[in-house]
């Protein structure tokens, strides 16, 4: 009972919600990079955060190889089912030899594949999800190749037909400004550089990976005064700034602690959306305020629960 | 000495308490006591914490703690009141030492290439600077960057050398390198810009154990110069 990897696309990994609980260890924590998608994938499947595959860019070419019921959610890469469009954002249900094809991403550019009971790998230190560079959790600890088999469960049993509207988490918008907090080391920077930060027009890089997204721009920011700070933690949506003045935003698998200034911090209800954008999209950050960013994340995990119990 | 503490958030689900702001013996001991405290209490709300040399970040559930507050009380009062109650009783407890652990490593040549640079730099003869690594004890102070990768404090600063200018691509695990007045081991391969001058035989990562790491925060480390023998042994016999 097994998922055939027939092409592995550019880069398809096993992942769940991440691995908490040990950054003190210097263990990064990983997971899904659109959290809202991976979420919804299995909600859809009446089933908690279990292990799922999340495709980049170019997605796989798959063939079950027993009956089970999926989910595809996140950016559209124009799944096929045995040749046939497959409906995205709802429960549906395959049977034994159907293949899954997924051409390359139309809009956003990560996809999720919920399995119904999870794609059953290994546990490693608290999470299934795939660590690249320590080349743990996931399968083997690495992206899929051509030959892989992913083992899941057999299910025959009919799923909810309900398709998600998902417009209102606006993860997928043309004109993108991201929502952003003043960061621990915001006052730091010249007054300048701090108005250069917002009124810029950023370019995501071609070296926008799960760890991070490099940005490019004119505006160079600086420091009022060179500092030589000593490491510290770093989140997710963390904008450090190195001395080449670009900053970079920290994803998934950013490491535990950094030690560039921090200028800001991505508001968390918009970390999806910036995990759904192409290299060289467009962003603008602003400004909110502490209280706000807590609220709309509040407002969002609240809509998230309601879908949960709208689909049990 | 009991430092005070000050509050800085690190975007809207995660907060640092601050402990002051240079390396130094007693910020850590602080800083591990209040984790000790911390740990006992448990809060739901905790997803975790990340302790470095003058800080911890709390990583929080924005939802749970939102359900601890009460009216016109902010997220921020609440966790700060919380964390401020935990820390008026640290340094009411003995903490323990941490253990001392020695971490073998043979020194230069190929397993240490920057050894002579490090000489060189500090005016210095390779066999001195040996002497001088393996005479002081380093303190774990925290672990951060990359799995195991352990921050110390302690090494004799007359050996300390600038990072390189240009980071290697790939240095591999075991390498033991010194940063400005810092020691560490990285225990995966990672790029890196320290200077590396010796390799330690022993895994600082074990992905199947908990905790994951060879050392841990509070450790005390003494390292010893091996033969290259005694690395490419070292395994079988332990």
């Amino acid at each position: 009972m097994t998922i055939e990897v027939l092409k592995p696309g550019l880069q398809t990994t096993v992942q769940d919600k991440g691995r908490y609980g040990l950054q003190q260890y210097g263990v990064i924590v990983s997971g899904a990079m659109d959290t809202i998608s991976y979420q919804i994938g299995n909600l859809l499947l009446q089933q908690e955060d279990y292990a799922s595959l999340e495709m980049t860019l170019l997605g796989p070419t798959l063939k079950f190889h027993c009956d089970t019921t999926i989910a595809i959610t996140g950016g559209s890469m124009a799944p096929l089912l045995n040749g046939v469009p497959c409906p995205m954002w709802r429960a549906v249900m395959v049977k034994c030899g159907d293949v899954l094809k997924f051409s390359s991403a139309q809009k956003g550019v990560r996809s999720y594949l919920a399995v119904k009971g999870g794609i059953q790998v290994e546990h490693v230190l608290n999470s299934k999800s795939t660590y690249l560079k320590a080349r743990i959790g996931g399968h083997h600890g690495r992206a899929l190749k051509s030959g892989d088999r992913l083992p899941i469960s057999e299910w025959s049993t009919t799923a909810p037909s309900t398709t998600i509207d998902v417009t209102n988490f606006k993860l997928f918008e043309n004109d993108v400004t991201i929502r952003v907090l003043k960061g621990t080391e915001y006052e730091s920077f010249t007054e300048k550089s701090l108005s250069l930060f917002e009124e810029a027009t950023y370019t995501i890089s071609k070296d926008a990976d799960r760890m991070g997204y490099r940005l490019e721009s004119d505006a160079i920011l600086h420091l009022q005064q060179p500092t030589n700070m000593l490491s510290e933690a770093v989140t997710i949506g963390t904008v450090q700034v190195p001395p080449s003045g670009q900053p970079i935003i920290l994803m998934a698998d950013r490491q535990t602690t950094g030690g560039y200034p921090k200028i800001a911090q991505v508001a968390s209800v918009d970390l999806s959306k910036l995990a759904q954008l192409p290299p060289y999209a467009k962003i603008r950050f602003k400004l909110i305020s502490l209280d706000e960013a807590q609220q709309l994340w509040i407002k969002q995990q609240k809509h998230l629960n309601l879908l949960a119990l709208l689909l049990n | 000495m009991t430092h005070t503490i000050s509050f800085q958030p690190l975007g809207d689900s995660a907060l640092f308490i601050r402990f002051g702001d240079e390396i130094s013996p007693s910020i850590h001991e602080n800083i591990q006591q209040f984790i000790q405290k911390f740990q006992v209490t448990q809060p739901e709300w905790l997803v975790e914490i990340v302790p470095a040399y003058t800080s911890i970040c709390v990583h929080f559930d924005l939802l749970k703690v939102a359900s601890c507050t009460y009216y016109g009380q902010s997220i921020t009062e609440f966790l700060e009141q919380y964390i401020q109650e935990i820390h008026q009783n640290i340094g009411k407890s003995n903490s323990t030492d941490g253990r001392l652990i020695e971490v073998p490593v043979v020194y230069g040549g190929a397993f240490g290439p920057d050894l002579s640079y490090v000489a060189q730099y500090n005016g210095m003869t390779e066999e001195e600077v040996i002497r001088l690594h393996t005479s002081s004890e380093c303190l774990v102070h925290m672990l951060g960057f990359s799995p195991g990768f352990a921050f110390m404090g302690g090494m004799n600063p007359t050996i300390g050398t600038p990072r390189k200018e240009i980071p290697r691509l790939a240095i591999p695990a075991g390498s033991v390198g010194i940063a400005g007045e810092q020691t560490g081991v990285y225990p995966v391969e990672t790029p890196g810009g320290w200077q590396i001058i010796g390799r330690t035989p022993q895994p600082f990562f074990m992905p199947n154990q908990l905790p994951p790491t060879y050392l841990q925060a509070g450790d005390r480390i003494r390292f010893v110069a091996i033969s290259e023998e005694e690395f490419s042994t070292w395994g079988a016999k332990s």
